[in-house]
């Protein structure tokens, strides 16, 4: 964040290493009003769109090219309950948990921006909650369907790509929401200890404490959340 | 739609962007509870969809339908790419466009795959 005299002259401007870094930046800036942290984790994001998008087009790619029928994601993750089959029952509560800790999480960033230290932490201890209740079922998922036969070379139910597709998508997945989980509690100690009202710096980036934190893990909780809403969509309804 | 938002921005004025420059991101909580309430309905119509057994192209439209709705509100309110400047919006959303060639050269590899597979089946090859 050094303020460099935008000059063409090459002779005031530091040499060596610190010259690549300074030349660079001497452009003008293309987000107006977006902080490079922020701006940062959207691009995160965004190869991290190219991942999952990678991930769900070879799932694609094996479900059109099988001969053997694909296993009916309807049956396979129904649950029985009193006698009676629930198609996707889990799945379907594994949705709403996520999509109510976006929601948690999104009135958590409006809270940090009212500067209000309480409801925001509530918020986002309420938001990793709900997302280790996520992983919860997910795991009790993978137990049952591992008990059942299901492999990533094989499963009972028909093409054997049906596993290998299932364990990398939803384990990807998974791994995202855990690691969310990690990054909120991190966040939320820093809020409750007044990091942000402070503006102590961080203790990686030595940054002043900001309350855009928040709002930047925030971004990465909703794109774990858009990602289950494609993982939905397209492995359990399709 | 992006291009109403920023018709939308300019019509409030100078101040929610200055507002913006300062306190990074702040909108009425009402927003959030609407989007919110929005993303439960359509998560249970898309569920209904499943539970409901439809079939065919009735089912993979529904189900598009519900996803890029969802998709929207998540990124356009709860990611508040609705009101970041264009000039940033575009940079994020219109990368991911590729993946749409990819899908379709995927497609076509696979439906060949299935072809030669079928073909091999068959008749041995």
């Amino acid at each position: 964040m050094t303020d460099m005299p935008h000059t063409d002259s090459a002779t005031d401007r530091p040499t060596g290493l610190g010259g690549i870094p300074a030349d660079w930046s001497s452009d003008q800036t293309a987000f107006k009003n977006v902080s490079w942290g922020k701006a940062m984790m959207w691009i995160f994001l965004l190869s991290d769109t190219f991942v999952f998008g990678s991930f769900l087009i070879g799932y694609m790619t094996v479900r059109m090219s099988t001969v053997v029928p694909w296993p009916n994601p309807s049956e396979v993750f129904a649950l029985h309950i009193g006698g009676t089959e629930f198609p996707l029952l889990l799945i379907a509560i594994m949705t709403f948990v996520l999509i109510s800790s976006s929601g948690t999480m999104a009135m958590a960033v409006n809270f940090a921006y009212r500067r209000n230290r309480k409801a925001t932490a509530m918020l986002m201890l309420a938001t990793a909650a709900l997302g280790a209740a996520f992983v919860g079922m997910q795991v009790f998922e993978w137990s049952k369907l591992i008990s059942e036969g299901a492999r990533p070379w094989a499963n009972p139910w028909g093409a054997s790509q049906f596993g290998s597709a299932f364990f990398m998508i939803t384990g990807f997945h998974g791994t995202h929401v855990t690691i969310g989980v990690i990054f909120l509690v991190i966040v939320v100690r820093k809020v409750l200890r007044g990091d942000y009202d402070n503006e102590t710096p961080g203790f990686f980036t030595s940054r002043k404490g900001r309350y855009e934190c928040v709002e930047i893990m925030g971004l990465y909780w909703h794109f774990v959340d858009l990602v289950w809403v494609f993982i939905f969509a397209f492995f359990y309804l399709w | 739609m992006a291009h109403s938002d920023t018709q939308k921005q300019s019509a409030d004025g100078q101040a929610d962007t200055a507002d913006a420059h300062d306190e990074g991101q702040q909108h009425p909580i009402k927003t959030y509870l609407v989007v919110w309430g929005w993303l439960f309905v359509l998560s249970a119509a898309s569920y209904w969809v499943d539970y409901a057994g439809l079939e065919g192209y009735l089912r993979w439209t529904l189900i598009l339908i519900f996803m890029f709705l969802k998709a929207g509100l998540i990124i356009a309110f709860f990611m508040h790419m609705a009101w970041e400047r264009l000039a940033f919006s575009y940079a994020i959303i219109f990368p991911p466009a590729a993946l749409l060639v990819f899908v379709w050269i995927m497609s076509l590899e696979s439906d060949y795959t299935f072809l030669s597979r079928t073909i091999f089946f068959v008749s041995g090859g």
